[in-house]
C-alpha cells in the first residue's frame, strides 16, 4: 500500500505493521483520514506510543493517563472517537486487542 | 537444605509446587508454599455460578488437598520481598530465606480504581463475577431480577481471562431466554477495544453470534465513573450507557505485596522476561500466571503451559545453567456460547485463534474457533481435569506446552472485516 508516496505494509484494517516503516509524512495522512488534526501535544502523544511499543509495554488508558505527557481528558480531545486505536494506527503500531 | 520459595498456592503457584516436588532432590531441596488462604477456587466456575449451572460448592475445596506431603506449607500473609537479602517478611514477622523465589500471587480486582464503582450500591445494582463473593451475589440477584437494562462492562485490559465478559453476555441471554424474559431484558457488551473481536479471523467467523443474540456493543468505551444515582456509566469521551443492572468487570491488578516489595509496574504486575518467565528483577525469582507483566491472556491454561518451561529453566539455574527454554505464550480457552454450545481457541504470542482441529491435528475431535456441542462438553469436562490433572501438574494429552500449528488454517483474511 502506499500512503504519502511511500509503500508501506499494512494489515486488513489499515495499521501499519512494522514501525520502521512510520514517518510524519505517513501519520499525517493517516491522521487525516482518521480526521484527527495533529498539535505539537499530539506529537509527543505519539513519540511517547511508540516509545512503549518499542519497550513491549502494552498500550493502556491508565498508562496514557500516569505518562506524564498528558491526561486521560486531554488524550481524548487529541485523538476524538476511540483515541487508543487512533492514536496506535497514527503512532505506527497495532491496535490494543484482547485474545479473539 | 536449600528452599525453593512459592509465594501463593492458586492454580499456578500449586502446579509449581507440584512440578518441582517431583524435580528436586528431597535431601538437597526444602519446597516451601506462603498462602495466608486455606480454600482453592476453581475459577473459571465463576461464570456459571451466576447462571446456577454451577453451584457454590462445585468450585471450593481445600488447597493442601493438592499440595504434594513433602511441602513445607505456610498459611500467613506476605508482607514483602527483599530481592537483595533473598528474603521474605511475613505479616507476622517472620522471615524466609529463599534460594529460588517463584511468585505466583495472581490478580484481583480493584473496583475501587475507578469513581463510583464502590459504593452502597455494590452488591446490589453493581457486581463484579470475578471473585467468588461476587458471583454468588449475583446468583443471589438473577434469581429475583425482573429485567432491564443489563450492562457488561470490562474497565480495562489486561484482565483475567479476557473471554468471560462476553461469555457472560452469551449466557445471560440463554439464561433469560430459558426462563422466558428474554424480552424484558436488553444486553449491552462494553468494552475499552475497538469491538467484542479484536483479532481479525475471530472478528470475522464470529461478528455474528452479537446479532443472533441480539446483544448491544458499545466500543471504545474508556470508564470514568459510575453515577449511581442516575444509573450511567460515563467514559471520558462524553459517552454514557444507561443501567439497571451492571456486571462490571473492574480493573484487575497485581497482589498488593508486589507493590511493597518495589517489583511491580503501574497495576502490580511483575516484570518479566516473556520466554523465559525469569524476572527482570534478580536472577533467582521467577515469575508465573496472572502475576506477571507477560502480553500473554491471564488464565489458567497459560500457567499450565509456563509451569513446564519454568521448571526446565529453575533446574537449569540451580545447575548454572544457560536458561534456555521458551515461552512461546500458549493460550488454550473454551468459550461458552449459552444453549449447550462453545468455541474453543487456541492460540500463541505470535499466532492467533483460527479455524481447525484439535488437540489432534486433522483429527479433532474438537473444532477450533466453531460453536459446537462438543466444545461445551469439553468446557464441563475441564473442571474434572483441572482439579485431577493441571493442579497436579500432570501432563494434558496431545497438548504440549508450546503451540503445535498442525491442524489450523492460517490462510490471511483479507478486506472482510
Amino acid at each position: 500500500m502506499t500512503i504519502a508516496g511511500q509503500e508501506v505494509s499494512v494489515n486488513a484494517e489499515g495499521y501499519l505493521t512494522d514501525l520502521n516503516q512510520w514517518t510524519k509524512e505517513i501519520s499525517l495522512e493517516i491522521a487525516q483520514q482518521e480526521e484527527v488534526t495533529m498539535t505539537e501535544k499530539g506529537w509527543e502523544v505519539i513519540a511517547w506510543i511508540q516509545e512503549q511499543y518499542r519497550n513491549e509495554i502494552p498500550l493502556t488508558i491508565r498508562k496514557v493517563g500516569k505518562s506524564g505527557v498528558t491526561d486521560i481528558k486531554e488524550f481524548y480531545a487529541l485523538f476524538p472517537n476511540g483515541p487508543l486505536k487512533k492514536a496506535s494506527k497514527i503512532a505506527g503500531i497495532p491496535k490494543p486487542v484482547s485474545c479473539i | 537444605m536449600k528452599r525453593a520459595l512459592i509465594l501463593g498456592a492458586g492454580t499456578a503457584g500449586t502446579m509449581m509446587a507440584n512440578v518441582l516436588a517431583k524435580k528436586l532432590p528431597k535431601k538437597e531441596w526444602e519446597i516451601c508454599v506462603v498462602d495466608q488462604h486455606k480454600t482453592h477456587y476453581y475459577q473459571p466456575g465463576f461464570l456459571f455460578l451466576p447462571f446456577d449451572i454451577y453451584q457454590p460448592e462445585d468450585v471450593i475445596k481445600p488447597i493442601d488437598d493438592f499440595l504434594p506431603k513433602r511441602v513445607n506449607r505456610i498459611v500467613e500473609s506476605i508482607d514483602r520481598v527483599d530481592p537483595k537479602t533473598n528474603q521474605v517478611l511475613l505479616e507476622n514477622g517472620d522471615l524466609i530465606a529463599y534460594d529460588v523465589l517463584v511468585i505466583a500471587t495472581g490478580c484481583n480486582i480493584a473496583p475501587e480504581e475507578v469513581e463510583g464503582m464502590m459504593s452502597d450500591k455494590w452488591y446490589k445494582e453493581v457486581f463484579d463475577f470475578y471473585t467468588y463473593d461476587g458471583a454468588c451475589a449475583l446468583r443471589k440477584k438473577l434469581q429475583t431480577w425482573k429485567g432491564g437494562k443489563l450492562v457488561v462492562h470490562i474497565t480495562e485490559m489486561p484482565i483475567k481471562c479476557p473471554v468471560a465478559p462476553l461469555e457472560f453476555a452469551f449466557l445471560a441471554d440463554a439464561f433469560f431466554t430459558e426462563k422466558g424474559m428474554r424480552d424484558k431484558v436488553e444486553i449491552t457488551f462494553v468494552t475499552p477495544l475497538s469491538g467484542a473481536f479484536t483479532k481479525p479471523v475471530a472478528s470475522n467467523k464470529l461478528s455474528y453470534l452479537l446479532k443472533e443474540k441480539n446483544i448491544n456493543i458499545v466500543a471504545d468505551f474508556a470508564i470514568e465513573k459510575v453515577d449511581n444515582e442516575t444509573r450511567k456509566i460515563h467514559d471520558y469521551g462524553g459517552k454514557e450507557v444507561e443501567y439497571d443492572l451492571l456486571v462490571t468487570v473492574p480493573t484487575n491488578m497485581g497482589d498488593p505485596m508486589v507493590e511493597r516489595s518495589g517489583l511491580g509496574d503501574d497495576l502490580n504486575y511483575v516484570p518479566t522476561d516473556k520466554c523465559t518467565l525469569q524476572s527482570k528483577a534478580a536472577e533467582n525469582i521467577f515469575v508465573i500466571g496472572d502475576a506477571t507483566n507477560l502480553p500473554a491472556s491471564k488464565a489458567g491454561s497459560v500457567a499450565h503451559f509456563e509451569a513446564d518451561v519454568l521448571v526446565e529453566n529453575i533446574l537449569h539455574f540451580i545447575e548454572g545453567k544457560p536458561i534456555i527454554y521458551e515461552f512461546d505464550g500458549h493460550s488454550n480457552c473454551f468459550i461458552e456460547t449459552g444453549h449447550g454450545k462453545a468455541l474453543l481457541i487456541d492460540f500463541n504470542y505470535t499466532h492467533e485463534p483460527v479455524e481447525g482441529t484439535f488437540p489432534m491435528g486433522g483429527v479433532g475431535p474438537l473444532k477450533l474457533l466453531k460453536e459446537t456441542r462438543m466444545n461445551h462438553m469439553g468446557k464441563l469436562a475441564f473442571r474434572w481435569v483441572y482439579w485431577n490433572m493441571l493442579l497436579k501438574g500432570l501432563p494434558i494429552p496431545f497438548v504440549p506446552a508450546t503451540m503445535s500449528l498442525a491442524g489450523k488454517d492460517f490462510t490471511p483474511i483479507e478486506n472482510e472485516l
